[in-house]
């Protein structure tokens, strides 16, 4: 993984294909996509405090998260056990879904010191990929901006843990970060409004 | 009230008519769309705001007694002294502005035939679409648990004043007394709800009454989430939590209030707080609606949620019978969602389309520790039916630092379906 987009149209292109050539027929994107707003919030916009927003992620993101948790190759609390309840299908439709609503970033809790100090982390670490200060989904990236400090820093953990794997861009940079920088630039991300 | 004249009432039913004459021809091409919703319960609120989120055009009305509701969920928090009655209290303004129409009234019957709700408040509803969501009501099935001795042991089973009783009790409560729980036979609501009850008042006998013991005296052998939950409690309260199966003498089958005295048969056990759980049934006016089966559930097609007994009525939440899904919150919530939209199709003369549903529910067993359960439901040969390989519960060796996470996440499940059922 990484920010190639031209790896990224090719996915969706058979991603498509895949949804053209599905006979049976599944619960509308909806009615699944309803299914997690209990934790997601509604509309996938969480009031946290810790579940991640799902609005407006790219379609990659879902599908790649999904696909993850049910390998077990990402850890997860409980994704990991619902992940399992989707077909791929039923997986791309629900990324449809999520990927058409428009990116929401909620009003996180957060210290302004740190996310202040984080944008310099941000300009020099993280904005090649994650783009517009972690609210573009134009690529495989996931939405950083406005998501929940708690997760930003579960995440984070689970990378450096080496539980997720990185994409090999990120490793190097977050190699070259100290932890209080780490921490600032997830205040940073959470302060994005 | 302001004075009315004549000129004003002249230019007020002026306007009135040219209202209806320009509104009228539009109103006479629209088949009527009328929903009335019963209860403001989780399922109920989910049914109400989900109608007018997908059709703005259906006039959805949902009436309920209370002008605030407690959520049972996190209600154990309370009871620990983790948190406030006012952080599970929501009200009725956020469907109110979706549009629906929320009348505080108690419904004393429903005609199916005559497609109509009666109120005790003296109105008279007319629907297309009922939908009863009444949650539960209890079995007499513990021989002098009656009104007063509701309130000497309470059940805090329907969150609210209950719980304050109950939370007052263990207030009240000497530094070495005994506290009760008697759990209820299946089914019922929250299948493990009176475990990480006893999980949280132990917490706060643990911190404020340490001489003091928790004894859950259970009307079954096994109860949900049953190996994670032994584990928690010898884990975390091994002096301070003792589970009593009904084939060890924990069936509870008769009470004295005024002594606090709960019998198993013969044997007496006096304690000084009791939390007394009796088996249950759905709410009565499922029950005088003709909704409910002989066992006192209501039986409902998987896709639709509408009755089996009664045409035109959906039964949701609680009440239900939507095994293998369990009485819980986020089912209510996931059964009030397909039931919305199975609404609006046949109001706009649509097949409703294949349902999908999920349960997620968190225990907090301990300090920063909660566990879970999860599934996927969809229907298989017309039967709601868990979808094969999802779903489980927390694995037994799940580390400190995800359980600590399983909290946090109980936490954002609370704070989002609160928002995504009334908000």
């Amino acid at each position: 993984m990484g920010c190639n987009k031209k790896a990224l149209v090719a996915l969706i292109g058979s991603v498509f294909m895949a949804g053209a050539s599905q006979v049976l027929a599944d619960p509308s994107a909806l009615m699944m996509a309803n299914t997690c707003a209990g934790c997601h919030g509604t509309e996938g916009k969480s009031v946290g405090p810790a579940s991640p927003n799902l609005a407006g992620i790219s379609e990659a993101y879902f599908i790649d998260s999904m696909n993850a948790f049910k390998e077990g190759t990402r850890p997860a609390t409980i994704m990991d056990r619902i992940a399992k309840g989707y077909s791929e299908s039923q997986i791309e439709s629900m990324a449809g879904y999520f990927a058409s609503l428009p990116v929401y970033k909620a009003s996180v809790p957060h210290d302004a010191g740190k996310a202040q100090m984080g944008a310099d982390v941000y300009d020099k670490g993280c904005a090649k990929c994650h783009d517009e200060n972690g609210a573009l989904a134009d690529d495989d990236a996931g939405i950083l901006a406005g998501q929940w400090l708690p997760w930003l820093k579960y995440s984070m953990a689970d990378f450096q843990s080496g539980h997720r794997e990185m994409p090999k861009k990120m490793k190097k940079a977050v190699k070259k970060l100290s932890d209080d920088e780490i921490e600032a630039v997830l205040h940073f991300f959470a302060s994005q409004k | 009230m302001a004075s009315f004249t004549r000129r004003k009432f002249l230019k007020v039913a002026g306007s009135a008519a040219a209202v209806s004459s320009l509104g009228f021809p539009a109103i006479v091409g629209a088949a009527s769309k009328k929903v009335v919703i019963v209860g403001g319960g989780v399922s109920g609120a989910t049914t109400a705001k989900y109608i007018r989120m997908a059709d703005s055009s259906i006039d959805v009305t949902l009436v309920e007694p209370n002008k605030e509701y407690y959520t049972c969920f996190m209600s154990n928090e309370v009871l620990s002294g983790h948190r406030t009655m006012e952080s599970i209290k929501v009200t009725y303004d956020g469907l109110r502005g979706h549009g629906v129409n929320v009348i505080h009234d108690t419904v004393t019957d429903i005609d199916a035939a005559g497609k109509k709700v009666m109120t005790a408040g003296g109105k008279t509803l007319a629907f297309d679409r009922c939908v009863v969501a009444p949650g539960i009501s209890f079995i007499d099935n513990i021989e002098g648990y009656d009104g007063d001795a509701m309130k000497a042991m309470p059940h805090a089973w329907k969150a609210g004043e209950q719980t304050v009783i109950l939370r007052k009790q263990l207030e009240a409560m000497p530094d070495g007394g005994v506290v009760a729980i008697a759990a209820p036979p299946n089914p019922f609501r929250c299948p493990p709800g009176p475990y990480e009850r006893a999980c949280q008042i132990a917490m706060y006998l643990q911190a404020k009454k340490p001489k003091s013991k928790l004894i859950i005296m259970d009307s079954k052998d096994k109860f949900s989430k049953f190996g994670l939950f032994k584990q928690a409690f010898s884990r975390y309260f091994p002096n301070h939590i003792e589970w009593v199966a009904a084939k060890a003498g924990g069936k509870v089958t008769r009470v004295d209030a005024k002594s606090n005295t709960l019998y198993v048969g013969d044997t007496a056990h006096k304690v000084d707080v009791a939390n007394v759980i009796p088996a249950q049934r759905a709410g009565a006016i499922a029950i005088k609606a003709g909704l409910t089966n002989d066992k006192g559930w209501c039986p409902i097609d998987g896709r639709t949620f509408e009755s089996t007994m009664q045409k035109g009525i959906h039964v949701v939440g609680d009440a239900s019978i939507a095994a293998p899904l369990p009485k819980s919150g986020y089912a209510a919530n996931s059964e009030g969602k397909v039931c919305a939209a199975a609404i609006v199709d046949m109001l706009n003369g649509r097949t409703p389309g294949d349902p999908a549903l999920v349960n997620t529910c968190y225990s907090i067993v301990g300090p920063n520790d909660a566990i879970s359960v999860a599934m996927v439901y969809d229907l298989q040969e017309g039967k709601l039916a868990k979808v094969k390989g999802s779903g489980g519960l927390t694995p037994k060796d799940a580390s400190a630092e995800m359980r600590g996470r399983e909290v946090q996440y109980a936490y954002s499940w609370f704070e989002n379906i609160k928002n995504d059922s009334w908000g």
